[in-house]
């Protein structure tokens, strides 16, 4: 089944449930109103949203995940690499004595322990109970502590008017931004987009996403068989996102 | 007594025309332009009553958007989207009336109570279904279209209440 089906039949079951939530138990009174009845969430400690990406599987020539992330995010930019924000980049490796090459997107880690929450001022920069780290627009003054912070560089600054954004991802200029993990997506039950464009537009399947506190997950399935790394491992900031053939 | 009683009657009469009267005519006398918010694109009922939504809203969105945010709890009643949802509605003002946005109904209060807000900093006060590409006109521009506005407000005196 593909995602899209998926959903669909998720948002089938939830309107569903909404609309027996809202039955009235008498006349005038209802158990839920039918506003409250679609309400979802909060996020869960019992969930820990990740990623593995395999860069055995991924290409150096494919951009598939950084241009669905702008499509999805709309950081299109204005041409100008130096100021324009990046929330995801494709990182190509080379072991100089072999040879040997490896590329691999690199995004938000979503830190179990961010430095980017420790160093903030204002408390903007934040990590939801389930594990996404964001940066909370209303109350960030675009100090950029959190991109000093950051040891893989995944913070942007906004240094130019934007117009024209998502609905569901407000941007301005003057605060600072980056890989939500697709967050609106992922509480509607979907999958961030990169990972599906590289399954469905790249046809790859390098990347996984899924929950790691759940043993059933494929993700956490992959995990417990195949030795993974993360980036900077030393550091134990124990980032969400892992990786294989590195 | 009753040179008193008279004014007092003749008082009670004016300030009982000037009640009842379009507050319309008042502007036009005062020359201040009264806010006239556009009326909603659909729906006649709010999510809470007027008088509360005019007083409250920013509170009601305050309050849910760092629930909305921070913990994650959506698809409640006082999101900025739902209000652009009903309330964004086109204007010949903007990109030639091709798209619906917040800004007749938001700004005209706003502009009226000198209140500053950071909403649309960020957020996109646009309705997403209008698959038009066309971008908002940027901050000159709106400062001009304001400018139209308040002399047109001034010269045709809208009042609050006016049925378009």
């Amino acid at each position: 089944m593909s995602d899209t089906t998926f959903n669909a039949a998720r948002r089938r079951l939830l309107a569903g449930t909404a609309a027996l939530a809202g039955i009235s138990v008498a006349p005038g009174i209802r158990l839920i109103s039918t506003a409250e009845a679609a309400v979802s969430g909060p996020a869960s400690a019992k969930n820990r949203w990740g990623l593995l990406i395999d860069s055995n599987k991924c290409d150096a020539g494919c951009t598939e995940c950084v241009t669905a992330c702008k499509t999805e995010q709309g950081w299109t930019g204005n041409d100008r690499p130096e100021s324009d924000p990046q929330w995801i980049r494709k990182v190509n490796l080379k072991d100089n004595k072999t040879g040997a090459t490896a590329s691999l997107p690199v995004m938000c880690q979503h830190c179990e322990h961010p430095p980017c929450v420790d160093v903030c001022p204002t408390g903007a920069s934040m990590k939801r109970e389930d594990g996404i780290v964001l940066v909370d627009k209303h109350i960030c003054i675009g100090c950029r502590y959190c991109m000093m912070a950051c040891p893989y560089k995944a913070r942007s600054f906004v240094h130019e008017d934007v117009h024209n954004q998502k609905q569901h991802m407000p941007r301005g200029k003057g605060t600072v931004e980056s890989c939500t993990l697709c967050v609106h997506r992922v509480d509607a039950g979907g999958t961030p987009a990169c990972v599906e464009a590289c399954t469905e537009k790249a046809g790859r399947d390098a990347m996984v996403f899924g929950d790691l506190n759940d043993p059933a997950s494929e993700i956490s399935k992959k995990l417990a068989k195949h030795v993974t790394t993360r980036l900077r491992a030393d550091l134990g900031l124990e980032p969400g996102v892992h990786y294989s053939g590195i | 007594m009753n040179t008193v009683r008279g004014i007092f009657a003749a008082l009670l009469l004016a300030l009982t025309a000037v009640a009842v009267s379009p507050a319309g005519a008042l502007a036009a006398d005062s020359g201040v332009p009264v806010p006239s918010p556009a009326k909603a694109f659909k729906g006649e009922q709010c999510v809470e009553p007027v008088e509360t939504m005019r007083r409250e809203h920013m509170v009601y969105l305050k309050h849910q958007r760092d629930e909305t945010l921070r913990d994650g709890i959506r698809g409640q009643k006082y999101g900025l989207n739902e209000c652009i949802d009903c309330h964004a509605t086109a204007d010949p003002s903007i990109a030639g009336g091709k798209i619906r946005t917040l800004k007749p109904f938001c700004k005209e209060c706003h502009a009226y109570a000198a209140v500053s807000i950071d909403c649309f900093a960020c957020h996109s006060g646009k309705a997403q279904n209008d698959k038009t590409g066309s971008l908002l006109p940027n901050e000159k521009e709106e400062m001009a279209d304001d400018l139209i506005r308040m002399v047109k407000a001034h010269t045709n005196a809208p009042a609050i209440g006016d049925k378009k």
